[in-house]
């Protein structure tokens, strides 16, 4: 028997929710669960976790592209069921790990996967830059504001000698979202990388009353940018909404809420960058990233502008901060200040909070540093 | 052979990075549709918008969520895509697979859809990408009849949970991420389904502070592990690390030469609290005054572990920045005994007591953080019958725009000019 729409309710299950894990434990770990005593990074991308019980399980991580078909998944199996005993598991930022008990297994699936050209990259350990979390963009979103798996491919290509090396002060996690919706981790990133619009939404009044419910595209609006209002089409008047263009900062809600009031547009979209966010609470609280770079256009295949920036933090950010300061810390440390100019970012009026409790971002303080950007001031 | 020019993403096989691009085209081979996908995908890099149509609502009987319904505005030119709806699957706590288990479901998404998928979505969902609407009841048949697994969450519901590896593969586990992630999905398999909430729900579970999967910034309800005793300290091993013997952070910085391992830089003076010194060659450490920030056993993972008494601290309410900015979790219940052996009822009763509140007060819509920031976390406090501790702040307020309830005043409110009158003459 299979599914039968003439009885759709049919022989139907429900609510079995996941498989349970324990079905998917690679033998070593299914052993030694929660008896761990220590681990040690082997080399980049390798890890050893040494049980209480003696028992060792070996781990190699490698970069993926999360946008993957059923071959590669496929291929990735016939590797597992090669070296790993039939199991893999996939993190919490999309990469791949390959887990053995023993050494020589180890080696031996090290030397295959580096066989394979950079497919299956070893990397993302220790003080590296692991891979991208990202969005759908214009592989499956309709409101994105620019693509998502382009930019992490542009961006990580660049970055690829720091995905398999520990050379940084420590772990740079960068993360893109497509639109403000911010869907993954990019409020809280070393490094984001952001999609943003910069024209208000377009008022298809020929179509808003059929496919919105105007209250709720009005309260969408987080700055009440909208209002009720009447338009003529073919000479008949409609109940539609009216949009204040200048209480406007672009943010898409409404249209996510209403499908007539499209605002993609191909010179105003663009990508904004954030830094020195993070979610650990190791040393300093938690932090959200912070906008440095109000504006990149959206310049496919390959970003150039967004990739520059990037990579002009990072070697910055290498070069100046302590061991074990996040790209954040370092920030706050040396005061923002000190970070545009390092970073040789021009700072710009958008980069200054205007929304709600905007106050407590501006200094109410005479402690700052004189930086290239305070010349125009210090020369008599 | 290739169905359209793809110029542009043709420059996207370029590169170290294994490219989306150069699998997509291998997957045409035997899924012509993913032809269609790169056809419009190019399309959009020309013309630098999205041309997916708004919105779609698909999904299968029974539930109200899971599929995210999706159709091309160009459907004459890619005609492959022009349904294209995703499938959440639910994903085992901890994304460990048996190749049995994913070869399963690969051949379940060779027979109904684009064979394209997303390992995985930011919520935690094995994503399957790409599908036309007369295929999800038999997908969903087959998924469940033959696979024993069940979608994921999406609407105003309870989305997918998901955790940290936790003890399966990490030392510094204070409760079994993987089990309680798991244990309370199934619990609420009605909530996760059926969307019933004024808006969104996610939980989300790391077993320490470091929190791998950002608990703290991405979830409703967040239970990140943690220890009310002391820091466990071997002495011995604390020497091997000053005698440069075992590497400091598992060997996290050993492309770099940073220099000899120093305890009292790389230790003791970042620690956020100063509540660490050394004593005859011993490492000592004020318990009372550490925040159990993670840093030094995260420095010295041989020599130092979390304590014995494990449990949980309790954050609620963090979101995205829309609607009224981004929020990370408040610090609301400082310490929970998290324990399979009552099945976790403690902590559900702290969900319960979230949610029986919040879906009455909750506007259409309102992330919980909002609701929280709407009615003061003083008032949430009572809610969740907390006392107000001085840890739920970074600091007390600063402006004097008191609110007293009535009862807690002499007197109460109700009072008479004219009384008022007979001591003060206007
Ligand atoms: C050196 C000691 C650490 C160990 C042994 C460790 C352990 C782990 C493990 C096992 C994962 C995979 C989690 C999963 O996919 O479920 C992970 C990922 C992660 N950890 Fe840690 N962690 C450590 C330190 C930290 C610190 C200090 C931070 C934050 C400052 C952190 C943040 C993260 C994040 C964001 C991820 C996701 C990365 C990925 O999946 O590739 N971890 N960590
Ligand atoms: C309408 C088109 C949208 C699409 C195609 C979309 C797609 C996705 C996908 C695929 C995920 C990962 C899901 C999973 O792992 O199960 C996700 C997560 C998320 N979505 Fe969306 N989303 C949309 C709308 C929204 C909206 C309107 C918001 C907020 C107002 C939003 C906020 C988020 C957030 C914050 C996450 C990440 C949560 C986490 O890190 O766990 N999304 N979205
Ligand atoms: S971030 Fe925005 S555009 Fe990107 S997938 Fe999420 S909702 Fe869509
Ligand atoms: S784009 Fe955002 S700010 Fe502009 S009108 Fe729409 S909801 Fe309001
Ligand atoms: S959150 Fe803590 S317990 Fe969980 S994997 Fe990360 S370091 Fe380990
Ligand atoms: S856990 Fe953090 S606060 Fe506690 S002793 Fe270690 S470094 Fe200090």
């Amino acid at each position: 028997m299979g599914y039968d729409p003439n009885n759709p309710m049919e022989g139907r299950i429900t609510d079995l929710g996941p498989r349970h894990y324990s079905e998917m434990l690679p033998p070593v770990i299914a052993a030694n669960k929660g008896k761990w005593d220590y681990h040690e990074i082997l080399a980049p991308g390798v890890l050893v976790h040494v049980a209480e019980s003696g028992d060792k399980c070996f781990t190699v991580r490698v970069g993926s592209p999360r946008l993957i078909s059923i071959e590669y998944i496929r291929e990735l199996c016939d590797i597992a069921d090669k070296y790993c005993k039939g199991y893999l598991r996939f993190t919490t930022r999309n990469n791949v790990e390959f887990m053995t008990d023993s050494k020589e297994s180890c080696d031996a699936l090290i030397a295959d996967l580096k066989g394979r050209t950079t497919k299956f990259p070893i990397g993302g350990t220790g003080a590296s830059i692991t891979n991208i979390v990202h969005t759908q963009g214009w592989i499956h979103c309709h409101t994105p504001a620019t693509d998502a798996s382009g930019p992490v491919k542009a961006v990580m290509d660049d970055l690829f000698e720091y995905f398999g090396s520990m050379v940084l002060p420590a772990q740079v996690r960068i993360a893109l979202a497509c639109c403000l919706n911010m869907c993954g981790a990019v409020h809280a990133s070393d490094i984001a990388i952001l999609g943003i619009h910069r024209k208000p939404p377009m008022v298809d009044h020929g179509r808003i009353t059929g496919v919105c419910e105007i209250p709720l595209a009005i309260s969408a609006c987080p700055l009440g940018a909208i209002k009720p209002a009447k338009a003529q089409v073919d000479g008949k008047e409609v109940k539609s909404v009216q949009v204040n263009a200048e209480r406007c900062m672009f943010c898409g809600n409404c249209y996510t809420m209403c499908p007539a009031m499209p605002l993609a547009d191909p010179d105003g979209d663009g990508i904004a960058i954030l830094v020195g966010g993070k979610v650990s609470n190791s040393k300093s609280m938690p932090k959200f990233s912070k906008l440095v770079v109000p504006f990149l256009p959206n310049t496919p295949p390959r970003w150039p502008e967004t990739v520059q920036v990037i990579r002009k933090i990072v070697e910055v950010y290498a070069k100046d901060a302590r061991k074990y300061e996040r790209i954040g810390e370092w920030a706050e440390r040396i005061g923002w200040e000190k970070f545009f100019e390092k970073c040789d970012i021009p700072f710009t009026d958008k980069s200054i909070d205007d929304y709600r409790l905007a106050y407590d971002t501006w200094r109410t303080s005479t402690q700052f540093k004189f930086t290239k950007a305070t010349a125009a001031y210090t020369s008599k | 052979m290739a169905k359209h020019a793809t110029p542009l993403l043709d420059e996207l096989e370029k590169g170290p990075w294994p490219s989306f691009v150069t699998d997509m085209k291998r997957q045409a081979e035997t899924h012509p549709e993913c032809w269609d996908i790169l056809g419009q995908l190019e399309l959009s890099y020309k013309d630098k918008i999205t041309h997916w149509k708004h919105g779609g609502i698909v999904g299968v009987f029974g539930y109200g969520g899971g599929i995210v319904g999706r159709y091309s505005d160009v459907p004459k030119r890619f005609p492959g895509v022009e349904h294209f709806h995703t499938v959440r699957i639910a994903q085992p706590s901890g994304l460990y697979y048996s190749t049995k288990n994913l070869r399963g479901l690969m051949d379940l998404w060779d027979k109904y859809g684009s064979g394209m998928t997303n390992m995985h979505g930011s919520t935690g969902d094995m994503i399957f990408l790409g599908t036309r609407t007369e295929n999800l009841e038999p997908l969903f048949w087959d998924l469940t009849h033959n696979l024993e697994q069940d979608l994921g969450g999406s609407g105003s519901n309870l989305r997918t949970p998901s955790c940290c590896l936790g003890e399966s593969r990490c030392e510094w586990a204070c409760y079994d991420a993987q089990d309680v992630c798991h244990h309370l999905t199934m619990h609420y398999q009605d909530e996760i389904h059926r969307p019933a909430f004024p808006y969104k729900f996610k939980f989300k579970f790391s077993a320490c502070p470091n929190d791998c999967v950002a608990s703290i910034a991405r979830s409703d309800f967040a239970l990140i592990g943690t220890w009310k005793d002391d820091i466990r300290i071997d002495q011995a091993a604390v020497k091997e690390y000053i005698a440069g013997n075992y590497p400091a952070n598992a060997g996290a910085h050993a492309g770099r030469d940073w220099g000899k391992f120093d305890i009292k830089k790389e230790v003791l003076d970042l620690c956020p609290t100063g509540c660490m010194w050394m004593e005859g060659g011993e490492l000592k450490i004020d318990n009372a005054e550490c925040t159990r920030c993670m840093h030094c056993i995260n420095v010295m993972p041989r020599a130092l572990k979390p304590g014995k008494e494990k449990g949980a601290t309790v954050c609620i309410g963090a979101k995205a920045p829309i609607l009224d900015g981004a929020q990370f979790a408040t610090m609301v219940i400082p310490f929970l005994e998290v324990s399979k052996e009552n099945e976790y009822e403690n902590v559900i009763d702290v969900i319960e007591q979230v949610w029986d509140w919040w879906m009455e007060v909750g506007k259409n819509r309102e992330r919980v953080g909002e609701t929280m920031q709407r009615v003061g976390l003083p008032t949430f406090l009572r809610v969740m019958e907390v006392e107000a501790l001085p840890q739920h702040v970074k600091e007390p307020r600063s402006n004097p725009y008191v609110f007293w309830r009535e009862e807690e005043v002499e007197g109460g409110w109700q009072r008479d000019v004219e009384e008022f009158r007979r001591k003060h003459n206007a």
